[in-house]
């Protein structure tokens, strides 16, 4: 038994193209224990000495969130490859081809739509071994479709940030996936459906600033870092050297800027929780007509009382909230 | 106002001899007038040569001049009866944005700038223009205020970037600037920006998610300085040059990506040299837009804008 048997189902075991030798050893980032890999993939890629949540990449990630691994990928919408022709010390679509080689995928994302408790979830994750996880116009694209998908099936979007931020390469055209993935958003969020964000290691600069801090609930990864600035950048600016888990998930928790820190082995049933919870509605109260000239009689529904400007003069006792009997 | 960047200086040598002459011609020379006048043709030529091929890192050059006239000159200016607005209402007041509330060409707008200082002290007050969440958050305020009375926004970009500091980033940078995107994309009113000297990345995008996208003609709008892609990219801070040549962040290299809608011209030489007239043509391009927005109602206002973004990229790209 190992990883895969225990939470992908056969179909999608043939998208898993290279297994990794079972004799692999790990070396833990964190505690420099040696970790054997299949006890590492058992443990979710989370070290089982010391906690240390290794980066997994983006099929990875699905397979752990949907219901038994079980998911469908949608085929990502076409996007110009290199629009400025750009070229550092090399090619931006030499960068790219090997990207791809390395990682198997087109882009640094994965959309896919399934299930998580039974309940319709569409899922959008970075893939930050693909240049970074950045976020270019392919990848602006992907979550605008991530959007539409989860609005056509009446489903959350989930969204998991693992990107240093937006694609240099790309130049002002991957700042400007900036307001687009804001609109995907918004989209999601005029439709009535939830949409959470779970911050992954790491998730700075322009997509920390745009689609990811934007959800109804914010997760957080133990130990992710989660900013704006790169560290590099605000020490050469304050000429100081940061504070111990400066920018880490547990930082953000106790600056209010996530709702939970969660650990890997707990985020499915975190996440189905928080679903069915935002799921379940109250039924919306039965429509009773409004009384007709004595309109101010107590009979007034507490709802519109609320619903009111506030002024407490002429509302009914049992509607101001502030009554203490 | 001499601050001659390094390009412009055998034009500064120029000026500098045609300033020696005019002192001179006290003494009763005959031929200083007119070799004055050759020389100020002269000068004149050079400087039309020099800014007619500006390289990308030459504009990003002029774009950061510190004579460029800045948002509080654009405001003073431009605006009647300002009256600049305060605080964000939860932390602090940022001055690395300043705003507030006036009259414009007869209509009262909320105008939102970034402010990079004038001399040492403006300059430190300001924070070089370099806004933390507060400022941000300051703008979302102002913007809110403007959608309550129906008010157009108009914001000036001149900004190196967010500042990236310690409390910065503890008060929720990234938090402060996707909201910030996302309440310029909920307006229902024209909001119109104008990038003035340097559109600093997600600092820049944070208030220029209008409905109406105008560059001088020097100014440069980018994902990353130069410095910073070239040191990233190159792995050497040296290789700006080349950086700025391959981000495409100049007024001319942006409409054609769509990113921008119009390119306002700048004086010869630079915004730098005659402030009031690049002023004036900012304030004639603002004016132009606000008249042509006018039609719209509020949700289309905010339907035109999010389509507008939404376009960004899907046509007229290789
Ligand atoms: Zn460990």
């Amino acid at each position: 038994m190992n990883w895969i048997s225990n939470f992908v189902r056969p179909k999608i075991r043939a998208l898993v193209h290279k297994e990794v030798p079972d004799n692999l050893w790990r070396k833990c980032l964190s505690c420099a224990q040696m970790i054997f890999h299949r006890e590492l993939e058992a443990n979710l890629l989370v070290c089982p000495h010391c906690g240390y949540h290794l980066r997994i990449g983006a099929k990875k990630r699905l397979g752990m969130l949907f219901d038994e691994g079980v998911y469908k990928t949608i085929e990502l919408p076409e996007t110009p490859a290199d629009p400025l022709k750009f070229r550092d010390r090399k090619r931006y679509t030499e960068r790219l081809k090997e990207a791809q080689v390395k990682t198997e995928e087109k882009e640094a994302i994965l959309v896919a739509h399934g299930e998580m408790g039974g309940m319709p979830v569409v899922i959008a994750a970075f893939d930050f071994g693909f240049m970074g996880g950045s976020m270019g116009m392919a990848v602006g694209e992907a979550l605008l479709a991530a959007a539409k998908l989860a609005v056509l099936q009446k489903a959350p979007l989930i969204t998991v940030p693992a990107s240093g931020g937006a694609r240099m390469q790309e130049g002002i055209l991957s700042l400007m996936q900036m307001p687009r993935t804001v609109i995907a958003v918004e989209q999601v969020k005029e439709a009535g459906l939830p949409y959470i964000v779970l911050l992954s290691d790491p998730t700075t600069g322009g997509v920390s600033a745009s689609f990811a801090m934007l959800g109804d609930i914010a997760l957080a990864e133990p130990g992710a870092i989660i900013g704006f600035a790169g560290q590099r950048v605000i020490e050469e600016t304050i000429r100081e050297t940061l504070p111990d888990g400066f920018q880490r998930a547990e930082f953000l928790l106790d600056h209010g800027m996530v709702d939970m820190v969660v650990h890997r082995r707990d985020l499915r049933e975190t996440i189905i929780r928080l679903l069915k919870l935002l799921g379940e509605r109250t039924p919306p109260a039965e429509v009773v007509a409004l009384p007709k000239a004595e309109s101010e009689s107590a009979d007034a529904k507490p709802e519109s009382a609320d619903a009111a400007t506030g002024a407490p003069t002429g509302a009914p006792a049992e509607a101001s909230g502030g009554s203490a009997e | 106002m001499h601050n001659f960047l390094d390009f412009e200086k055998p034009i500064a040598e120029l000026e500098g001899k045609i300033e020696e002459l005019r002192h001179l011609s006290d003494d009763g020379e005959i031929n200083i007038a007119e070799e004055v006048a050759r020389l100020q043709v002269k000068a004149d030529r050079l400087l039309r040569q020099a800014y007619a091929k500006l390289t990308s890192w030459q504009k990003t050059q002029v774009a950061r001049h510190p004579d460029r006239p800045h948002s509080s000159d654009y405001i003073a200016n431009l605006i009647e009866d300002f009256t600049p607005l305060a605080g964000d209402r939860l932390f602090g007041e940022d001055r690395a944005i300043i705003g507030g509330i006036g009259r414009f060409r007869g209509y009262t707008v909320v105008i939102i700038g970034q402010e990079k200082g004038s001399d040492t002290n403006s300059r430190i007050e300001h924070n070089f223009g370099m806004a933390r969440p507060e400022g941000y958050r300051k703008a979302q305020r102002l913007m809110g205020l403007a959608n309550r009375f129906g008010l157009p926004v108009v914001t000036l970009v001149d900004s190196a970037g967010a500042y990236p500091g310690i409390g910065a980033e503890e008060r929720g940078q990234a938090a402060a600037i996707a909201r910030s995107i996302e309440t310029c994309l909920g307006l229902k009113v024209p909001l119109v920006c104008a990038i003035i000297g340097e559109g600093g990345s997600g600092g820049a995008i944070a208030i220029a998610t209008a409905n109406q996208v105008l560059m001088l003609e020097h100014a440069v709008y980018s994902v990353i300085s130069p410095e910073g892609c070239a040191s990233i990219l190159w792995r050497s801070g040296e290789q700006a040059q080349q950086a700025a040549e391959a981000l495409k962040l100049t007024a001319q290299d942006l409409i054609k990506l769509g990113v921008i809608d119009e390119i306002m011209p700048e004086p010869l030489g630079g915004a730098q040299r005659d402030k009031r007239e690049a002023i004036e043509t900012v304030g004639e391009a603002i004016e132009k837009s606000l008249r042509e927005l006018r039609k719209f109602d509020g949700v289309e206002l905010r339907q035109r804008r999010r389509e507008k973004f939404l376009e960004i990229g899907r046509k007229g790209l290789a």
